[in-house]
């Protein structure tokens, strides 16, 4: 088991150094400078200019540049904002909590729907209930996230004045006031993310279900005089949770990507916002970072759902 | 207490099973009665299709219903009836007094469990046993049926198993609860030849062991010569024959048994020249609308108009010996 996590992680290597090669390039030939905005201020004259990008290094040909990003990143250094001048590893930090608690919290409310709704729904095919799970998941996945947090700001926010729809970061409060605050700021996002992801994950957890409910091993169980819900929870979710529990882990990423949508629209200080307003600045080192954070990401969950089937299948073995 | 000596274990009287289908109704089941004694040995043979399996499942209501549905007929177990008790009753019978073996042994355990585990869980639930002692019975099992290293096999899991050793597995498990009646549903058609001589052999010395009776569903005349003392051969949802095995195959009266005993392939005959293997012409017909009259008249060489205009009833026609034809 030990031997595999180290052969993964060392075949993670050439996959991190690829995304890092790819990504540098595309935003080296991506129009915009950071400079921009200084060759349009009258005030800092052209020379002044030319020696700031040469101290920066960005006259140098692509692969030196890439050659001295990789050396600092192997070094552990992160580089500079090139607009705020704060050390990006410390603008991650700062922001990666928000996300992590707005993108647990909604994961959390999408599980603790999907799986008692899809169990539930799959165990009755085509009852009411069913019927009724099954439009829902699809009105739920069918409507985009930016268009229910614009529908939930405006009724919630601007119609009954109950929920602020801006995320804050510092608020004035101690103790349990500030923790109310902070939930009441976060039902929002989280409810958005999460009915969305939840919507989808029902219907796959409806479809796992089914598919190990008709096995003949099932059959067995109930030949057994096991009570039906044993039934249901040891010999039909427990196996149907094998698929889900690899959706689940595999779509985290997607995830995260997903939620720069969303923490746009409730001004969620969060990691993806980050990216954007650098993306918007041609804030290189932090564009580099935060996308190195999520190909990080993806490769850290992709080991973990391949740790998880394993654990959960014990038809897999890790050699 | 003359009475319950005499009286048959199982008793399926007249039992219906209809299913519901887009098509429309199918009568799986359309009117069986199948006694099986103490310690009896019984075979139930068919055609694929002619609802033994049905019948099997429906004793211990095993069958999805909807949209399967007991439409008619009782079943008696020790003289109580079967049909109308509640689910919670149902389960207190199930691998306690009757207990089931499927036909797929690769499909019938659950891929996550291991072995013992999976026998301790029947121990558990219905022998009320602790998880520990429950194990030992599990292990014990498996040594019964011949399992080798069966205290180090009971950990692993079913892939870890060939199909021969998973349906002693499967034989383990229904017999860890010491029940009155084993139901074999075909548990040899998914196994090597060489293996299913094994299984028969394995099945006979439980039954001597253990004192159990058993029903075996086959469609394999083969297997009922080897184990029966009393076969009922069905057709198309119906009983058409019942008889002790010796008379059965001695002096077969129903055209159909007569065709499936012709169909066995003999190892004497198939040495001489231009013996072929004879078989029934035809297919067993729809059960959503089953033809009036004899159901196997539109294959049966000796058909009759009375054969189609009436449906023959079963009768005795030697003690013991009950058949559906007018011949």
């Amino acid at each position: 088991m030990l031997h595999y996590l180290i052969r993964r992680l060392m075949i993670a290597i050439p996959s991190l150094l690829g995304i890092s090669v790819i990504l540098f390039t595309v935003l080296a030939l991506a129009p915009g400078d950071p400079f921009e905005e200084l060759a349009t201020n009258p005030a800092v004259p052209p020379d002044v200019r030319a020696h700031l990008r040469a101290s920066l290094g960005l006259d140098d040909p692509i692969h030196l540049r890439y050659i001295s990003w990789l050396t600092a990143m192997l070094r552990g250094e992160w580089g500079f904002s090139f607009v705020s001048r704060i050390p990006v590893e410390q603008l991650i930090l700062q922001r990666l909590p928000t996300t992590v608690a707005v993108i647990g919290a909604s994961q959390i409310l999408a599980l603790a729907i999907a799986l008692p709704v899809g169990v539930y729904a799959a165990t009755r095919p085509y009852s009411i209930f069913d019927q009724i799970a099954n439009t829902l998941a699809f009105v739920g996945f069918s409507l985009p996230t930016f268009f229910t947090g614009l529908l939930l700001i405006l009724l919630f926010s601007i119609q009954l004045d109950w929920l602020p729809f801006v995320f804050r970061t510092s608020i004035e409060a101690t103790g349990w006031r500030w923790w109310w605050e902070m939930v009441r700021q976060s039902i929002m996002p989280v409810a958005v993310l999460g009915l969305f992801q939840g919507a989808a994950w029902t219907r796959f957890v409806r479809s796992a279900v089914l598919d190990v409910v008709r096995l003949d091993h099932v059959t067995t169980a109930r030949s057994k005089g096991l009570p039906e819900s044993r039934v249901t929870m040891r010999h039909v979710v427990r196996n149907a949770m094998i698929p889900v529990v690899t959706l689940v882990a595999l779509q985290m990423p997607a995830v995260f990507g997903g939620a720069i949508v969303t923490e746009q629209i409730f001004r969620v200080p969060g990691i993806g916002s980050l990216l954007i307003s650098a993306i918007l600045a041609n804030d290189t080192p932090v564009i580099m970072a935060v996308t190195f954070v999520f190909a990080g990401l993806v490769i850290f969950f992709n080991l973990l759902a391949d740790v998880l089937y394993g654990w959960l299948d014990p038809r897999i073995s890790y050699r | 207490m003359s009475a319950s000596t005499t009286d048959p274990l199982l008793s399926i009287r007249d039992l219906r099973v209809h299913f519901a289908t887009d098509d429309g109704m199918v009568r799986a089941v359309d009117g069986v009665s199948i006694d099986v004694g103490r310690g009896e040995t019984v075979c139930v043979v068919g055609e694929s299709g002619c609802g033994k399996t049905v019948t099997a499942m429906t004793v211990l209501k095993l069958i999805a219903m909807p949209p399967g549905r007991i439409a008619g007929g009782q079943i008696l177990w020790q003289g109580r009836d079967l049909v109308p008790l509640k689910s919670d009753a149902m389960r207190s019978i199930r691998a306690k007094e009757i207990a089931i073996v499927f036909q797929e042994p690769m499909t019938s355990l659950n891929p996550v469990y291991t072995v013992g585990e999976q026998i301790a869980e029947v121990v558990r639930q219905q022998e009320k046993l602790g998880r520990r002692a429950a194990m030992d019975r599990a292990i014990e099992m498996l040594r019964l049926v011949h399992i080798p290293n069966a205290q180090r096999r009971a950990h692993d899991y079913p892939h870890q198993f060939s199909g021969g050793m998973r349906q002693r597995v499967m034989i383990a498990m229904a017999l860890s609860c010491n029940p009155k009646l084993l139901i074999a549903d075909e548990p040899t058609t998914a196994l090597d030849v060489t293996i299913q001589a094994q299984i028969l052999d394995l099945l006979a010395e439980m039954k001597e062991r253990l004192g159990m009776a058993v029903m075996l569903i086959t469609h394999a005349m083969g297997v009922v010569a080897e184990v029966a003392q009393r076969v009922v051969v069905m057709y198309a949802g119906k009983v058409v024959e019942e008889a002790p095995v010796r008379e059965l195959f001695a002096n077969p009266r129903h055209p159909y048994t007569q065709g499936l005993i012709r169909s066995i392939p003999r190892i004497d005959l198939a040495a001489t020249h231009h013996h072929r293997l004879e078989a029934i012409p035809g297919t067993v017909p729809s059960l959503l609308n089953p033809p009036v009259g004899c159901r196997f008249a539109a294959r049966c060489r000796y058909v009759t108009d009375a054969c189609r205009a009436a449906e023959p009833p079963l009768r005795e026609v030697a003690p013991g010996h009950k058949m559906a034809c007018i011949l």
